[in-house]
Parts: C-alpha cells; structure tokens; sequence
C-alpha cells in the first residue's frame, strides 16, 4: 500500500465515529469577528500605517508625485548607495534624480551579484494600515522576491490612498494566491536573544517606505495602471 | 514494553526538572524571557477587540478541517501539484527521513541550509541527514546557537531561551569558525552585535546554497499555497535563493481556504512574539517561472497525527498554530524548562502532544501528562483555544487505567502503566509540581480564573486521595490573591516573600 492510501486509510479510520457532512461547504464556520477595527477614512488609514510602520523601525517619508524623484534621489545619495536594482516596470521618472547607477534585475544574476548592490527601489501591490505591512507581489515595479532581500536598503513607494487597506482580511481579499508574495513589516528583526527584539539580521537593515499622495495628475500613470 | 530508564532514552519528566531547577542561570534566563514577553503579548492581544472572535473562528476553522482533513488533504495535493509541485506522503519520521535524503542526494548536493521548523526536529532530520553525510546548515539565529553549541532546542519559538547574552557570545566565539566564518573579533554580548555575526557567518552559506529544507505555518487546500511566518530573513533566503525547496510539514498544517489566513494571521503574530505582525511573511504556491526555486517538494508528514485525530478529546491537540503562548505562561515551564519534555515540543503544549503521537509507553512521555498544575493559564492564552487541561486529565487516566487508543492507525487497549517504570515516573512527576510551592502557587493564582476545567476527582496518582476526600473546589479568589489584594505587599502569611514572585521556591 503507498503511505498515501495508508494515510487516508488512518484519516478515515480515526474519523468513524466522527458526524460529518459529505461536502465540506455544507458546514461553514462563524465568522464573528470583525472586517476591519476601527471605521478609518483614507487619511487616517495613512496615518495608521506610517504610525505601524515607524513603530517598527521602518523610515516613513511623504511627499506628493511631483516630490518622488527628488526624494528618492537624496535616500539613495544620503545612503551613500552606487548602485540601485530597479525592478521591471518601475516608473522611468522615479530614478530620473538619482545619482546611483540604475542595474535591472535579471533571472542569471546569481545571490553574489545581488549581495554587491547597494539598494533597490521597489512599488508595493498594497499596504495593511492596522499591522504596519507592506506586501508585495511580482507585479510591476516589485521584482523577483529575492531582489528586496539581498540588499542592505529598500526603498518601498506605496501610492496613497489607492494602495492603502485597513486590515488583513481586506488584504487578502485583494491579492492574488498565485502570485509569490512577501509581506514586509518593518526591517528584519529577531527575538531569539532573551526574547527581546533586536531589528537587523538577514534582510534589509534600512527599510525606507515613501508615502505617495496622488496630487494632481502628473505627466505619467502609476504603475499598473 | 520499557520497564527500565535507559540511557537512551532521554529521562523522565521529574529527574529532568529536578536537573532544571538545580542550575540557576537557566531558571533565572527562563524567568527573564518568558516574563518579558507575557506583558507585550497581553498588550498585543488587547489591541484587538474582538480577540475572543478571532480565537473563536480559530478552533472552527482548525476543528472543520480535522473534521474533513482527508478530503482537504486531497484538494492540497491536487492544488500543488497543479501549480508545479510535487507531493510526498511520509507516514511516520523514518520515511520522511529517507524522502528527504533521497530528494536531496537526487541534486547532487552534499549540504543544505535549514529554514527553523517543528516537524524536521521532531523526525530528527538533521542527525538522518548527516548520517548519508549532508550536512544541514539551520540559519534561524536560536537554531543556530543550539546548533553551534550542541545544545537541544527548549522553546518553540526561541529555541535558545535557555542561555542568555553572555553564554551566546562564548558560543559564537568557540564554535562559528568550526562551522563557516567565525566570529568578528572583539565581539561584545549585545544583542545587535550578536545579531550581525549572524548575519555574516550566515551570509554565505545562503549565498552559495543550492538546496532549502523549510516547514510551513498554514498549508492552504484551496490554492496550494503554503506559508512561512518569520522574524529574520533566513527563511525568505532559503524560500528564495536556493534552486530546489523541500517542505516538510505535518498534515494539520492545512486550512481549508485562502481567506482563513486571514483569521491566523492576526492570531499568530499577536500571540507569539506579541507584535501587530511578523516582520516577513512568505507565501508561495507551486514553483513561478521567474522566481524562486525551480523545484519544490512538499513531503506531508503523519508521524502519529492520525492517532491523535483518533482521540475526541485529545485531536484539539492538533489545531496548535505553535505560537508559543502556553509555554511562556507556563509555571512549570518556567521552573523545569524546556529540556525536560524530552521531545520537541516542550510546554503545555508538548505535554498533551508528545504522549499522542509517541504513546504513554516510556517512562517519558508517560510522566509528561504529570507535568503540570492544571492551573489553566496554557488554555486561557491559546489563541485556538485548545483545552490544554481537560487534555491532561484525559491522559493521566490513559496512563493509569489504560483503554483504547489509536497506534500507528490501528485500535488497540492500552494496558495500565501501573507497577512498570512509567507508571513510577508519572508519581514522581505528579510529586514533583506538588513539591514545588512555586509552581502550585501560581497555579492556585490562575486555578480561580478557569474553574470550570477543573475535574471533580484527581486521575491516576491522586486519585486514591481523592477518593476519600472531595476535592476541594476552587473559590472564586484565591486564598493568596485575597491575601495580596488586602494585604499589598505585606506578603503571603508565613512566607515572608512576595507571593508573586515565587523566588527561592522552585
Ligand atoms: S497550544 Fe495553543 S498556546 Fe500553545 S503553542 Fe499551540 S497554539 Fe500556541
């Protein structure tokens, strides 16, 4: 017999005695608690997630779309960062005022040719305001996973409000399983050392998150658009 | 049957907190650590207003999928595969074992680097690999410093709990250059320093690795996505950069829907390292064409699941999300730590696990089900509200009445320990937290607050007492808190200490 009928064998087994509907579905779960805590307007979901965010040690930044490039130029010159990975699909105008060499990111570099670059610049697909989260997916303008990993600093925009959701059940509810997903609360941290948390270990020591208010409309779309 | 303590075999609950309770260092970093956390994750915890919800649909969730899990199981495989994984049935930690060697030698490859996961400690994979001479590198910064010191994992969710700052730094300094890149000179013992030697003496083992062995937190039937909930980056590293992934994870793992993580992903976090979320969490279904491993193996594990899942009373076991709560809650933890489950998976949580899907027949697991107070407070913070007293009970009168019980997927009686070794070790064990008036002291704290799991009548040792005797039930407010409440800090009567503190008492 394979294990695996000798698994479902055990399963079916132990469940004899056990009532059960035929289909699953027939017996739904409650699902008492709540969609989102608190009745947040845009704004003040904004405000939440910089709040979430800098409480765990990540640089909140605003401006409007206008502002971008220069901001993103003096995060990287302040770094002191020569190169930047810019992932496929991110807006030509966001590095248009940066001093850092621009490397795309390709399938053949290998973990070593990633661990030499300085930072990357990366969109997000949305932003959890209650738990301080950012979330990326592959899409446009996000890269493989590995390219917001390597490098010591990340740079992450997230467009406000469009981008901002409340809580984690509305994020789930907007992104797609298929897609290989990362969520970002804060820099890399550890509690192994007497269960306090210390930030920085493997990932991105420097976490930078710039907050986008879509101002009036700039001379180029946001990505994914 | 084992009649006799072997050498083999690691020793039973009592001799092993007695040995606990000896070493001052460690009861003093146990105490330091778990009490560190208790405030944060009570803080965590109410944040959330409907927590009690969340919990609630936690059980339900976990409890429906048990319910159906062969029919879940089958959507999974069905899922992964389809989105380019391959799926692996192990029935017990042997075949597992030998999937996962064949699976890595098939690459090629002589090492591995090692994502933290319950499931490949419990199958000793490390020790299986090592012996087909693959060396498994863990990268979890805990796991690491159990690795480098030849130590045993006694935490769930910080597998180093026992040693503190300074025995750390002796550790990376004696031992990283045996194992890679040794520890940058002059290295102090502060945290964020021990933090980037990490860091670097693990840098390039991930960078030149080709193969990842990960468990998982939540396996996902409908979409075949899988999960893993991190703090450090060493798990994305491994789920990212290597070319082949292996998982290893234990068949409860699953949740019938994508849109259930949305229930766990707030209970989790909040409950394990008590922050709002996890700093990476990594989701993964299948293999993608342009990111990631090439190849993933997904090897589902039963290893003595299905016996539990056969037990009414003890299958709640299996809704476990190891968040870590119970332990850091835990009187008895706290005095014996974790070294004394002789599993691992210590704690609460491992006193009602290790007896299911072992058996009560060593005089171990037998005195596990011992190994506590019944005070309740494991139940009170479990964020799936698993039953971790009523579960004792039901085990302590399996250890010493016997009856039926599910091994290895086949119904057999199981005899009364009684008059073999483990029976002898479950007295000493119930003698052990009796002996101890730190421990009961906070159990009696905590007894007022869950009276209800309280049992009429003390099952197996005990019950002789109890037989005569009505056992006295618990009032609403404890005779000490009474005492503290009135009397501030003038102390317990007698005691001359601070109940609370319970110091020179274990
Ligand atoms: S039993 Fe409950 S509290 Fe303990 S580790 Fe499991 S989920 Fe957490």
């Amino acid at each position: 017999m394979s294990s695996r009928a000798l698994i479902m064998g055990r399963i079916r087994r132990a469940l004899a005695d056990t009532p059960r509907a035929a289909d699953p579905a027939a017996e739904p779960v409650a699902r008492d608690y709540r969609r989102t805590h608190g009745d947040l307007d845009s704004a003040e979901a904004a405000r939440l997630l910089a709040e979430n965010l800098a409480d765990y040690r990540a640089v909140v930044h605003r401006c409007d779309r206008a502002g971008l490039p220069e901001l993103i130029g003096s995060l990287l010159a302040e770094r002191g960062a020569r190169t930047v990975i810019v992932p496929e699909g991110l807006p030509e105008s966001w590095l248009s005022a940066t001093g850092a060499e621009p490397v795309p990111d390709l399938a053949e570099d290998t973990p070593r040719v990633l661990d030499a670059r300085d930072s990357v610049v990366t969109g997000c697909a949305l932003a959890i305001a209650e738990t301080g989260t950012l979330v990326l997916d592959g899409g446009p303008g996000q890269g493989r996973r590995r390219i917001t990993l390597v490098p010591d600093h990340h740079i992450c925009v997230v467009r406000v409000p469009e981008q901002v959701v409340c809580s984690v059940p509305q994020a789930l509810a907007r992104l797609d399983p298929t897609r290989p997903l990362t969520w970002i609360s804060g820099p890399s941290a550890t509690s192994d050392i007497e269960l306090d948390r210390v930030e920085g270990v493997h990932g991105p020591r420097r976490l930078e998150v710039i907050l986008v208010q879509d101002g009036p409309p700039a001379k180029e779309p946001p990505p994914g658009e | 049957m084992v009649t006799e303590e072997t050498s083999q075999e690691p020793p039973a609950f009592p001799a092993a907190a007695a040995r606990a309770v000896r070493n001052p260092v460690l009861r003093a970093n146990l105490r330091h650590a778990t009490h560190t956390i208790r405030a944060k994750r009570a803080a965590a915890v109410a944040e959330l207003s409907d927590w009690a919800e969340l919990r609630a649909a936690g059980a339900a969730i976990k409890d429906h999928t048990l319910r159906h899990l062969d029919r879940y199981l089958e959507r999974l495989e069905t899922a992964v595969t389809a989105a380019g994984g391959q799926v692996h049935w192990a029935a017990d930690a042997a075949e597992a074992g030998r999937i996962v060697t064949d699976l890595v030698r098939a690459t090629g490859e002589r090492e591995v680097v090692k994502v933290k996961s319950m499931a490949t400690q419990e199958i000793e994979l490390n020790e299986v690999l090592a012996e087909a001479g693959i060396t498994a590198y863990e990268t979890d910064l805990a796991e690491l410093i159990v690795q480098l010191g030849e130590d045993r994992p006694s935490h769930i969710l910080v597998p180093a709990i026992h040693r503190n700052r300074g025995e750390i730094r002796d550790i990376f300094r004696e031992r990283m250059g045996r194992w890679g890149r040794p520890a940058p000179d002059g290295l102090t013992d502060s945290p964020a320093e021990l933090a980037e030697a990490a860091r670097l003496h693990l840098r390039e083992k991930f960078l030149r690795a080709k193969v990842a062995i990960s468990g998982a937190n939540f396996m996902v039937a409908e979409t075949g996505t899988l999960v893993v909930v991190e703090s450090e980056g060493n798990g994305r590293m491994c789920l990212t950069l290597p070319e082949t992934l292996i998982s290893v994870v234990g068949i409860e793992k699953t949740v019938p829907d994508w849109r259930d993580l949305e229930v766990f992903l707030q209970l989790l976090p909040r409950s394990s390292t008590a922050e709002r979320m996890n700093p990476y969490t990594s989701m993964w279904t299948g293999t993608s064409d342009r990111d990631g491993p090439r190849t993933f193996h997904l090897v589902l594990l039963d290893n003595g699941r299905t016996d539990a899942l056969a037990d009414p009373v003890g299958r709640q076991a299996l809704r476990c999300i190891r968040c870590s709560a119970c332990l850091n809650v835990c009187p008895v933890y706290e005095r014996a730590g974790g070294h004394a489950y002789g599993s691992a998976y210590p704690g609460p949580i491992g006193a009602v696990l290790t007896p299911q899907l072992r058996g009560t027949g060593t005089p171990v697991d037998a005195s596990l089900p011992y190994a506590s107070s019944l005070c309740g407070a494991c139940y009170e913070v479990c964020p799936v509200a698993i039953d971790i007293p009523r579960i004792l009970v039901h085990l302590r009168e399996r250890v010493v009445e016997g009856g039926p019980a599910s091994v290895r997927g086949s119904r057999v009686v199981i005899k009364p320990a009684r008059g073999h070794a483990a029976e002898r070790a479950a007295m000493r064990a119930a003698r052990w937290a009796l002996d101890h008036p730190g421990v009961l002291r906070a159990g009696q704290r905590l007894a007022a607050r869950t009276r209800r799991l309280h049992p009429d009548r003390l099952p197996g040792p005990g019950r002789a007492w109890t037989d005569s005797r009505a056992l006295p039930a618990v009032p609403a407010e404890s005779f000490r808190d009474w005492w503290q409440r009135t009397r501030g800090e003038a102390g317990a009567p007698g005691s001359g200490r601070t109940p609370d503190t319970g110091r020179g008492t274990a």
